[in-house]
C-alpha cells in the first residue's frame, strides 16, 4: 500500500475500499444482527432469559453489566461457539441475513469467518506473525503468495501494527508485546473479512496506553464492520460504543445510545449498576 | 467515620515479645528443614555419583576402537560389541518407530476427544496401569503373543516388547502437553473458522511440540536401557545378525550376560557396554532438556 | 438512592450538596435582608445584605474546585454526573442572586434619601415573592424533589406579571411628575433585578429537575417579562 510504494504524500484511501466487503450487506436502517426471544441454558441453569437485541450495522454495540450477567454467553452464542461444550444449548433467533444462526444447519465453520471473535487474553498462535494472519485466511479462501502477502499487509495496517512488524513478519508472534499481540489477534480476525467482530473484553489484561490504541483501532474499524464489545470497563463502553446494552442475572435490562446510557438511564438497577451503587 | 471507631475496627496492637518469640520459632524451623533437605539431596547425589564414577573408573578402561568395530567372540579371543550396539540400535529405532504414532494417536485422543467420556478414561487407566507395569511381564506377553506363535525368538519381536513399554510414555507425555495447550488458544482457532482437526493438528500440535518430542526422547531413553523384556523376546545374539526374524543382540543382555561371566575380558566389556549405554541415555536426557528450555 | 459501594464517593456528593444547601441559604438570607430593606427602608438590612456577597463568591469558588476535582477524581456518570454537573450550574445561578440582592440592598440605601409620594408595597410584595420562590427552589435542592422544582418553575410566572405590571406604574409616576425620575429609576433597577432573581431560581428548580429525572423541563418555561415590548403613552 502506500507505505511500500513510498507514495505517503498521497491522501490515503480507506483502506477499507480496497477489499469488497462481504456480498452480504443489510438494507440500509436494517439491523446487521437481530436476537430475537433467546434464551441460553448451561444444562438446567438459565444464563440469558429472552434476550431480544438489535446490532445495528457498521456500529459498535458495547455490553456492560456484573460478572455473571450474561453479556459474555451472549457474545459466544453469536458466533456458536456454546457448540464446543456439551450441556451448553440456545433457543430463540439470531437472525443474520435472514437466516437464523441458532438453526442446526447452518455452517458453523462459514458463520464463523463473517462473525470473529477476540479474546480476553491475547491469543497470538506459535508461529510466525505472517502464519498468524494467513492461518485464518487459508481456512476460508485460495490466495496465490502475493495476495497472501497483501492481504497480511491490508489486515496488519487496518490493525495499526504493520509499521510495528513489518520487518519481522517471520519472527515469533509471541515475541510481541501484550499491546501488539492484541492487536495481531484483532488483524488475524479481520482477515478473514468478517461482518461482525466480537471483542470479549480485549483489553483487560493490556496497560492504558495500549487499550486506548485499541479503543482507537475500534473507532476506526466501525466504519466497515458491525462491532460488539464485551467490557468491565464502562469509561470503555462510554468511549467507543454508540449503543450501550445493559445486562442483568440473564436478563437484558436496558439498551441505548451510550450518552443516553451515561447521562440518564431509563431504568433504576442500570443507573445504580453504572454508578457504582449496591443492587 | 470517627477517629475512635477506625481504631476499635483496626486490628488489636501486636505483642512485640510475642511476635519475636514466634519469629525465633520460625527461623529455627526453617533452618532444621532446610538441613534435611539438604541432606537428602546430597545422599541422593552422593549415589548417583558412585554409580557414574564407577562405571567411567571401571568402564573406561575397556573401551577401545574394537568394541565398536567387532562382534562379540569366544572368550580369549578378544571381540567387541558391535552386533549388540546395533541391534540395541535397530530395536530401539524400530520400537520407537512403531510407538510414536501410537501413542501420539491415543494421546490425542484422549486430550481432544475423549474429555469425560467412559472410554477416555478406561483408556487413560489402562494407560497409566501400563505405564507402571514390570517390564519383564511386558517381555513374557510377547513371548506368548510373537516368540510361541511364530516358533523363535526375534529382534522383531524385541522391538515390539519396547513398543509396548514406550507407548504408554508417549500416551501420558502427549495427552498432558496438549491438556496444558490453553482452551483460550483452541476458541480462538475455533473463532476463525478452523474445524476441529485442523485446530488439534496446526494449533494445539504446533503449541505442544517440545514437550511431546521430549516425551517421545523420554520413552527412548526408557526403551534403550531395558534389560527384562528383551530376555523372553530377541534372547540376544553371540553373532552379527541384523535379521529382524532372527534373534539379536542388544547392549542391555549383552551385559546381562557378560557381567555374570567368569571371564574377565567379558565383565570388562560388560563395563564398557554399561558406560555407553549410560552416556547414551544420559545425552538423550540433556538433549530432551536443552529442546524444553530453548522454547520455554 | 442506594450507596455507593466507595463510601467517600458517596460522602463528597452528600458535602457537595451541603455547600449549595448553605450557599443558598446565605443567598436566600441576603434577598430577605434586600427585601425586609425595601419594605422598612432601613440601611442597617441593606448593608448587612451587601456584607454576604464576599460570602457567597467564596463558596462558589469552593463549589467549583469540589465539582472539578469530582469530574477528574471520580468521573462520574448518569444521576451522579447530573447532579455534579446541576452543582456547577447552581453555583453559578446562587451567586448571580447574591449580586443581584446585593445590587437591590445597595439601591434601598439611596431610595431612603428621597421621600416617596407613593406606597413601595407592591415592590416589597414582588420582593417577598421572589424570596418565598427562591426558599422554595433551595429546600427542592436540599430535599432533591423534582415534583417541588416544576412548581416553583410554574410559579415564576406570577412574578414575571407582578413585574409587568411595577414597570408599568413605575414609568407612570416618572411622567407625572419628573422629581420621581430618580427614585423610580432605581425602583425600576429594583424590580427588574428581583426579576431575574425569579429566573435564576427557576434556573435552579430546572437544573435540579434535570438532575434528578434525566430530563428536561420544556424550553418554552413561564418567561413573563414582556416589559421588553411594554409602550407607556402619556396619554394612556
Amino acid at each position: 500500500m502506500n507505505e511500500t510504494t513510498g507514495q505517503t504524500a498521497a491522501p490515503r484511501p480507506s483502506l477499507g475500499l480496497q477489499l469488497p466487503r462481504s456480498q452480504f450487506e443489510p438494507a440500509t436502517g436494517e439491523p446487521r444482527i437481530a436476537v430475537r426471544n433467546l434464551d441460553f441454558f448451561y444444562g438446567a441453569n438459565r444464563a440469558l432469559k429472552g434476550i431480544n437485541l438489535d446490532l445495528p450495522d457498521r456500529r459498535v454495540m458495547g455490553m456492560i453489566g456484573p460478572s455473571g450477567c450474561g453479556k459474555s454467553t451472549l457474545l459466544r452464542v453469536l458466533n456458536r461457539m456454546y457448540d464446543l461444550y456439551p450441556g451448553q444449548r440456545a433457543t430463540g433467533d439470531v437472525m443474520m441475513d435472514g437466516q437464523n444462526l441458532l438453526a442446526p444447519t447452518t455452517d458453523v465453520n462459514a458463520l464463523r469467518s463473517r462473525i470473529g471473535m477476540v479474546f480476553q487474553k491475547p491469543t497470538p498462535f506459535p508461529m510466525s506473525i505472517y502464519e498468524n494472519i494467513a492461518f485464518g485466511v487459508k481456512l476460508h479462501e485460495k490466495l496465490s503468495k502475493s495476495a497472501m502477502d497483501e492481504r497480511v499487509e491490508w489486515s496488519l495496517t487496518r490493525a495499526a501494527l504493520w509499521g510495528e512488524v513489518r520487518d519481522r513478519l517471520e519472527r515469533s508472534a509471541l515475541g510481541l508485546s501484550g499491546g501488539q499481540q492484541q492487536r495481531l489477534c484483532i488483524a488475524r480476525t479481520i482477515a478473514v473479512r468478517p461482518d461482525v467482530i466480537l471483542l470479549d473484553e480485549p483489553t483487560s489484561a493490556l496497560d492504558p496506553i495500549s487499550t486506548l490504541r485499541i479503543e482507537e483501532l475500534i473507532d476506526e474499524l466501525k466504519q466497515d464492520f458491525t462491532i460488539v464489545i464485551v467490557t468491565h470497563n464502562m469509561q470503555q463502553a462510554a468511549r467507543c460504543a454508540d449503543q450501550v446494552a445493559f445486562f442483568y442475572l440473564g436478563e437484558l435490562i436496558e439498551v441505548g445510545t451510550a450518552a443516553q446510557m451515561f447521562t440518564a438511564p431509563r431504568q433504576r438497577r442500570t443507573q445504580d449498576y453504572i454508578t457504582g451503587r449496591f443492587g | 467515620m470517627s477517629a475512635t471507631t477506625i481504631a476499635a475496627a483496626s486490628a488489636p496492637a501486636k505483642d512485640a515479645a510475642i511476635a519475636v518469640r514466634l519469629g525465633r520459632r520460625r527461623r529455627v524451623a526453617d533452618r532444621l528443614n532446610r538441613v534435611l533437605c539438604v541432606i537428602a539431596t546430597l545422599i541422593g547425589l552422593a549415589l548417583l555419583a558412585s554409580i557414574l564414577l564407577t562405571l567411567i573408573v571401571r568402564g573406561a578402561g575397556g573401551l577401545s576402537v574394537s568394541v565398536f568395530t567387532q562382534v562379540t567372540a569366544p572368550p580369549g579371543s578378544g571381540g567387541g560389541l558391535l552386533n549388540a550396539i546395533v541391534g540395541s540400535l535397530i530395536q530401539t529405532a524400530l520400537g520407537t518407530a512403531m510407538a510414536t504414532p501410537i501413542g501420539l494417536l491415543v494421546g490425542t485422543y484422549l486430550a481432544e476427544y475423549a474429555r469425560g467420556s467412559a472410554l477416555g478414561t478406561a483408556v487413560r487407566f489402562v494407560s497409566d496401569i501400563l505405564l507402571s507395569a514390570p517390564s519383564i511381564l511386558i517381555g513374557l506377553f510377547i513371548y506368548e503373543l510373537l516368540v510361541q506363535t511364530t516358533g523363535g525368538f526375534s529382534g522383531f519381536a524385541g522391538a515390539v516388547a519396547l513398543a509396548v513399554i514406550a507407548i504408554p510414555i508417549v500416551v501420558r507425555t502427549t495427552e498432558d502437553m496438549l491438556r496444558l495447550v490453553p482452551v483460550s488458544l483452541r476458541e480462538a482457532s475455533f473463532a476463525l473458522g478452523a474445524p476441529k482437526w485442523k485446530t488439534v493438528i496446526l494449533i494445539c500440535f504446533r503449541a505442544a511440540r517440545d514437550g511431546v518430542v521430549t516425551g517421545i526422547l523420554l520413552s527412548v531413553a526408557r526403551i534403550a536401557g531395558e534389560t527384562a523384556p528383551l530376555l523372553f523376546t530377541s534372547l540376544g545374539n553371540l553373532n552379527w545378525s541384523v535379521d529382524l526374524a532372527r534373534p539379536m543382540a542388544s547392549l542391555p543382555v549383552t551385559i546381562y550376560q557378560y557381567a555374570g561371566s567368569a571371564y574377565d575380558e567379558w565383565v570388562q566389556l560388560a563395563w564398557a557396554g554399561a558406560l555407553l549405554i549410560t552416556a547414551g541415555v544420559l545425552a538423550i536426557n540433556i538433549m530432551a532438556r536443552l529442546l524444553l528450555r530453548k522454547r520455554g | 438512592m442506594s450507596q455507593h459501594v466507595v463510601k467517600s464517593y458517596d460522602h463528597e456528593l452528600v458535602r457537595l450538596r451541603d455547600l449549595i444547601s448553605e450557599m443558598g441559604g446565605i443567598v436566600e438570607s441576603q434577598v430577605a435582608l434586600a427585601a425586609e430593606a425595601l419594605a422598612t427602608r432601613g440601611s442597617d438590612a441593606a448593608s448587612r445584605a451587601v456584607e454576604h456577597d464576599a460570602q457567597v463568591d467564596a463558596l462558589e469558588r469552593e463549589v467549583e474546585q469540589f465539582v472539578i476535582r469530582l469530574l477528574a477524581l471520580r468521573q462520574p456518570v448518569a444521576s451522579d454526573l447530573r447532579h455534579v454537573v446541576a452543582a456547577l450550574k447552581m453555583t453559578g445561578d446562587l451567586e448571580r442572586i447574591g449580586d443581584y440582592a446585593a445590587n437591590v440592598a445597595k439601591r434601598t440605601i439611596v431610595l431612603a434619601q428621597y421621600t416617596l409620594p407613593f406606597s413601595v408595597a407592591g415592590i416589597a410584595h414582588m420582593a417577598r415573592m421572589v424570596q418565598e420562590n427562591l426558599k422554595s427552589a433551595i429546600d427542592c435542592v436540599a430535599d432533591n424533589d423534582a415534583d417541588k422544582a416544576v412548581e416553583v418553575w410554574r410559579s415564576d410566572q406570577v412574578i414575571d406579571d407582578l413585574y409587568n405590571a411595577l414597570f408599568r406604574e413605575l414609568v407612570t409616576y416618572m411622567m407625572e411628575d419628573p422629581r420621581n425620575i430618580t427614585p423610580c429609576a432605581h425602583l425600576l433597577f429594583i424590580a427588574k433585578n428581583l426579576e431575574r432573581i425569579g429566573d435564576h431560581a427557576t434556573n435552579v428548580a430546572e437544573t435540579l429537575y434535570y438532575a434528578v429525572t434525566g430530563e428536561s423541563l420544556p424550553d418554552t418555561r413561564p418567561k413573563g417579562d414582556t416589559s421588553a415590548y411594554a409602550v407607556v403613552r402619556p396619554n394612556e
